[in-house]
């Protein structure tokens, strides 16, 4: 090393010591002011959460508070976060918490109890839930047909579970790995639910011997291998979706068609509903209580099918336009006890990939 | 301006690589370090130079010792064997960069690349991409880069050392006839007897780190300091007898007709030719010999030695350094 | 060398090796361990997991890292030789456009190359290995051609006439001359390309599905979604060995290999018979490279049947799928990637100085941060930094501390080379000249050291906005970078979401190219022509 290299490093010494301070000034001034009363509400949740920046603002005038939002993975990576740093949470609320890990976060001990006064609104499947938890909203996972495939091919649409083993329905099937989705897992509930346990491996070993294809999240087997998303190179025209997903075809069209070009179809769909809690160790845990009162109230609940695609538990909120004529609300979802799902998930999923995937 | 080294040490990881180097080095005045490779010459100047710190002894300019003074405030020139040219700028900017560096003005800059790029023979070259350059035209930039600040002593590295043949010819007749139109004080570093004798005033011999003699080329040629010394000249006739050794010059031994000796080599040189000559007592001598008419291998021959050619030197041995 | 090491003060030295090792300390060592020592310490005793190292399923994963990784490599030398060699050698109109396409690919998040992929090849290539194999040559290409690029331009071109006149055929030239010249550079290049491989994460992901696992995205599967820590502490502690172990190897090749002397090698006219080679592998390549990146321009066109430029209008506007409009996502990740930048260099440069006279340990702990899974040193910045001063949890901050982390490598690696190359007389020459020292920085050290500085920049500039699984982790909603947001667009369904995303890609790709050509013009511009 010559006397050179040294003054360039003693250069650079000088250049990262000021942005690490930097960083640290900032650091502490984003976090300070933890004596007083705290300024900020910290949500913590999955990639799929969204909410209209009129509302948020609504809430931030309200409550006076600033809303911060930590997003990222889906809502088993969520709560598997909170589980990491239960006691000294990342943030004051979690949203995102579904069926199928709720009794995990119960059993994690890392959530406070809190029931909103707003809990009276709700429709009555979703009053009255664990002490610890808030049902915000409920989604169904449904089969999505391309109808313009099925239409020029001259074969009629499948209509039920049972109708994806038969041989005209051969390599058309996408579905989601259960171990890395959710949308994938609640499919596998759903088959569980329909032919029960263990009948739905008799189910499975028929897809896989008619040509299903499993990618490992929701992302690639909707955007890249359903062929009737919009854009979409895919070449399958059945998927596992959302029951919600044709209205989004219609929604965020380029030019708004008068029917949605996909349909979910509605026997064999599986409700997810998506819980929010108080952290335990929140540092505003007042103004927690006050977020989740707000994603009860009717302004958040109306923004729900918008932003996230899912419906609202409120009883007293109707459905945008859209959702009402190409979306379904399924009638009679299919849905398996939390306790039965959490005592068996790892089974079955193991199950599962050594069924269809080995 | 006057360099001398006085009693020069550098030891590099435990080894000596130069010990007691002492030269003098007057205003104006020419000095060859003569030596093999490994001998040190080219250390020495570097610690004239300021690039090597000496472990011992003391280096002064004009008087003034400047053995703590960094390279760039010396004021000595110094050309690298092959030429180390900056490849990022054309030979304009490799000439003017010491003036720059030095800060002045623009107009000044110019006339002074120009001048020297003029004393090199390169005149015009300013806009050339030194990567195109030949070699004896990096080394003629190289010279008029060192030369282009006005150093008070102008050091060299082997400056034709990459070079050969009549190019290397050229570029030795024109330093020779630069330096004597400049007066500048010269450090010249060579492993060739040739190059050092036709550029130097005075020539100084190292040997493993040491000044083995420093004399004028006539000196050095006629009484050599020891036989090695007469060896690394180019002396073939040297005849050691325990302590002393016997060197007769070449151009001492007369070849004449008669009976004696044989040729047993002849080696033409341009005007001189080189002989082998062979005497009967099985002693082989080189004599030179000039013109065209000259004795040829095998022609038995007479050998005439002139006594003016023959000293009597000291027999050098490694082991009398170490006990120095 | 030798003689400059040991005019160092000891002070000096130390300068240049602190920073680095501070701030691999902070921003890797410690929370690293804190999730080890939350994974691997049940109630104050370590539990070793042994039993999970000799399962036979953690043997096939890591053998198809291994295997995966290597085969990649190779593939990726051989298909960035041939552009690496006609941009080094030669100059020909468009070569510093080429040189900034070049990028593209290596900063394009994994989710969109994966698409690009999927719309290009047929069905039966498409959920194969092959698919990964031909994303990571994709991806990683760039490498190659900076890295080896570099160094090849600065070999003096008349050795290969020398050997042509010695009677060499041009394949002999190649052999003997070539390859042990650029060796060192080809194993610099080789061990970043096969670390990237090895550790691969978002390919193996989308386009080897469930079928397809690596130590990388198996730790990911453990941790995040399975929340089985110790077995992904464990296998997390593998890949760091394996990575060290590779590093090390590496390290050791490209000593024993040596480095080439450095003369300045002018970049010329290509003439004759090479005029056709040079435009065979610029076009070819080129036209290898552009595919992907064009078939994403098409789809961001694509507005319904026909085509327009909707989506790009689009950004401008408030969606649900972000909380900013996402527009902000582009000035987030300009910012955020020059901060990295900034931070990889001032902690880069003192390490390569420090590495380059001898320091290798500080090598391979430079190395380390690409061999560990992101989800692990994700949870691992969830649990070291909570507490104030250094509470960075929900602080922008983070990100471009992060990805400063990621792009370190790159820079140490670039600047290595070159600087064990510079000449040592060049500094000597100037000094005897004049030159003060910092004159001799200024005028001799920095021009020659501009190219490889350029090329460490452009590079830790393109890793940080290209950055994903780290940002995706530490971001705040509200501070969305450009992959980011891609992701969250692609995650809806509905064709304003994909076109955005579309949009959002060409953007970057449009962005990095850029910024490459800018930082090569701006810090070469003292070089005559």
């Amino acid at each position: 090393m010559t006397p050179c290299h040294l003054r360039i490093a003693r250069r650079a010494v000088t250049l990262v010591t000021t942005v690490v301070v930097a960083a640290v000034a900032l650091a502490a001034s984003a976090c300070g002011g933890d004596e007083a009363a705290p300024k900020d509400v910290v949500l913590v949740t999955h990639d799929s959460f969204a909410v209209s920046k009129t509302v948020r603002q609504a809430f931030e005038r309200e409550s006076g508070l600033t809303l911060k939002i930590l997003q990222g993975g889906d809502a088993n990576e969520v709560l598997n976060r909170a589980l990491l740093t239960a006691g000294d949470p990342q943030g004051d609320v979690v949203f995102g918490i579904d069926d199928s890990v709720l009794s995990r976060a119960l059993e994690g001990d890392l959530l406070e109890e809190y029931r909103s006064p707003e809990l009276s609104s709700l429709q009555a499947d979703f009053g009255n839930p664990d002490p610890h938890v808030t049902p915000i909203d409920h989604g169904e996972v449904c089969l999505n047909v391309d109808r313009g495939w099925f239409a020029s091919h001259d074969v009629p649409p499948p209509t039920s579970l049972g109708d994806l083993v038969l041989d005209r329905y051969r390599n058309l099937l996408v579905v989601e790995n259960p171990a890395t989705s959710s949308p994938g897992l609640a499919f596998l509930l759903a088959t569980v639910a329909t032919y029960g346990d263990p009948g739905w491996e008799t189910y499975w070993r028929a897809l896989r011997a008619n040509g299903v294809r499993v990618v490992d999240g929701w992302e690639e087997a909707y955007t890249q291998q359903f062929s009737g998303a919009s854009g979409s190179p895919g070449k399958r025209p059945i998927v596992v979706s959302y029951a919600s997903s044709p209205a989004a075809e219609v929604i965020f069209a380029s030019k708004p068609p008068t029917t949605a070009p996909t349909a979910a179809v509605e026997d064999g769909c599986y409700r997810q509903v998506e819980y929010a809690g108080i952290l335990r160790g929140a540092h505003n845990e007042d103004g927690a209580k006050q977020l989740i009162d707000f994603m009860l109230s009717e302004r958040f609940q109306a923004d729900v099918p918008g932003s996230m695609f899912v419906y609202p538990v409120r009883a007293d909120v109707p459905l945008p336009e859209e959702f009402v004529k190409h979306a379904i609300v399924p009638r009679d979802p299919l849905q398996l006890p939390p306790a039965e799902v959490d005592a068996n998930r790892d089974r079955w999923v193991a199950r599962w990939t050594d069924i269809v995937v080995r | 301006m006057r360099l001398a080294l006085e009693a020069i040490g550098v030891v590099i990881d435990g080894s000596s690589i130069l010990d007691h180097v002492s030269v003098d080095v007057g205003a104006g005045e020419r000095l060859a370090l003569l030596g093999p490779s490994g001998s040190g010459k080219s250390t020495a100047l570097r610690v004239a130079a300021g690039l090597q710190r000496p472990t011992a002894g003391r280096v002064l300019l004009d008087g003034a010792d400047v053995t703590r003074v960094p390279p760039h405030r010396r004021g000595i020139g110094l050309v690298f064997q092959d030429a180390a040219l900056f490849p990022h700028r054309d030979v304009a900017g490799n000439v003017g960069f010491g003036p720059r560096v030095a800060h002045l003005p623009q107009a000044e800059r110019d006339a002074r690349v120009a001048e020297a790029l003029d004393l090199v023979g390169l005149a015009g070259t300013e806009r050339r991409d030194v990567t195109t350059l030949s070699g004896g035209e990096a080394q003629r930039v190289a010279l008029a880069r060192a030369l282009a600040p006005r150093p008070g002593v102008l050091l060299l590295d082997e400056p034709l050392g990459a070079l050969d043949g009549p190019l290397r010819q050229r570029l030795q007749d024109d330093l020779r006839e630069l330096f004597e139109r400049l007066a500048l004080t010269v450090v010249h570093v060579t492993h060739d007897v040739g190059e050092a004798f036709a550029l130097g005033d005075r020539v100084a011999v190292l040997r493993d780190g040491r000044v083995a003699q420093v004399a004028t080329p006539e000196e050095l040629w006629a009484r050599p300091a020891d036989d090695w010394v007469a060896r690394f000249l180019g002396m073939a006739n040297v005849f050691a007898d325990g302590d002393r050794a016997r060197v007769i010059r070449p151009e001492a031994v007369r070849v004449v007709g008669g009976e004696g000796a044989v040729v047993v080599a002849a080696d033409r040189d341009a005007a001189v030719v080189r002989l082998r000559v062979r005497e009967d007592g099985g002693r082989e001598l080189e004599a030179v010999v000039v013109g065209v008419d000259v004795p040829r291998v095998g022609e038995r021959v007479a050998i005439d030695v002139d006594p003016g050619g023959v000293v009597d030197v000291r027999v050098w041995r490694p082991e009398m350094q170490r006990r120095g | 060398m030798d003689r400059h090491r040991r005019a160092l003060s000891a002070a000096g030295r130390a300068a240049a090796v602190v920073l680095p090792v501070a701030f691999l300390a902070v921003f890797f060592a410690w929370p690293l361990g804190a999730i080890l020592a939350r994974s691997l310490v049940v109630d104050g005793r370590p539990d070793v997991p042994l039993d999970v190292l000799t399962d036979s399923t953690t043997r096939d994963v890591a053998w198809f890292t291994l295997w995966q990784a290597t085969v990649s490599t190779v593939l990726t030398l051989l298909a960035g030789l041939p552009l690496a060699w006609a941009l080094a050698r030669f100059r020909f109109p468009g070569r510093s456009v080429i040189e900034a396409l070049v990028l593209v690919p290596f900063v394009l998040p994994t989710v969109v190359v994966a698409t690009a992929f999927v719309a290009l090849l047929p069905d039966d290539i498409e959920r194969s290995v092959w698919a990964i194999l031909l994303a990571h040559v994709f991806f990683n290409v760039a490498v190659v051609v900076r890295v080896v690029g570099a160094f090849w331009a600065g070999l003096d071109q008349r050795l290969w006439d020398a050997a042509a006149t010695l009677g060499a055929s041009p394949a002999e030239r190649q052999l003997r001359l070539t390859a042990p010249l650029l060796a060192p550079a080809l194993a610099s290049a080789a061990s970043i390309v096969f670390l990237f491989c090895f550790t691969s994460f978002g390919v193996i992901l989308i386009l080897g599905g469930p079928r397809y696992a690596t130590l990388e995205t198996e730790i990911y599967n453990q941790a995040a979604r399975l929340f089985d820590l110790r077995t992904a502490a464990a296998l997390g502690l593998l890949q760091l060995a394996a990575v060290a172990a590779a590093v090390l190897v590496s390290g050791r090749l490209e000593r024993r290999l040596g480095g080439g002397r450095r003369r300045s090698g002018a970049a010329r006219r290509p003439a004759g018979g090479e005029r056709v080679a040079v435009a065979v592998v610029v076009v070819g390549s080129l036209g290898l490279l552009a595919l992907p990146p064009l078939a994403l321009v098409l789809r961001s066109l694509q507005v319904g049947t026909g085509y327009g430029l909707d989506h790009f209008t689009a950004l401008a506007h408030e969606t649900p799928a972000l909380f900013v409009a996402p527009w902000h996502a582009i000035l987030n990740s300009l910012l955020f990637s020059t901060a990295a930048t900034a931070i990889a260099l001032a902690v880069g440069i003192p390490a390569a100085v420090a590495v380059a006279s001898g320091r290798r340990g500080l090598d391979v702990a430079l190395m380390l941060p690409l061999g560990a899974s992101a989800a692990m040193l994700g949870f691992g910045f969830l649990l070291a930094f909570d507490d104030p001063p250094l509470d960075l949890r929900s602080s922008p901050a983070i990100v471009p501390l992060a990805q400063a982390l990621v792009a370190l490598p790159f820079v140490v690696r670039s600047l290595v080379p070159a600087l064990r190359a510079v000449d040592a007389r060049m500094r000597e020459a100037a000094a005897v000249l004049g030159a003060t020292p910092a004159q001799v920085r200024r005028e001799i050290e920095l021009p020659l050291l501009a190219r490889p500085l350029a090329v460490a920049a452009g590079l830790a500039f393109a890793v940080s906005l290209g950055e994903f699984g780290a940002t995706v982790f530490l971001v705040r909603a509200d501070w969305p970078t450009v992959p980011v947001a891609i992701f969250r667009f692609l995650g809806r369904p509905g064709e304003g979401n994909v076109g955005a995303a579309m949009a959002l890609c060409v953007v970057l790709m449009a962005l990095v190219a850029a910024v490459a050509l800018v930082s090569e013009r701006a810090l070469v511009r003292g070089r005559p022509r």
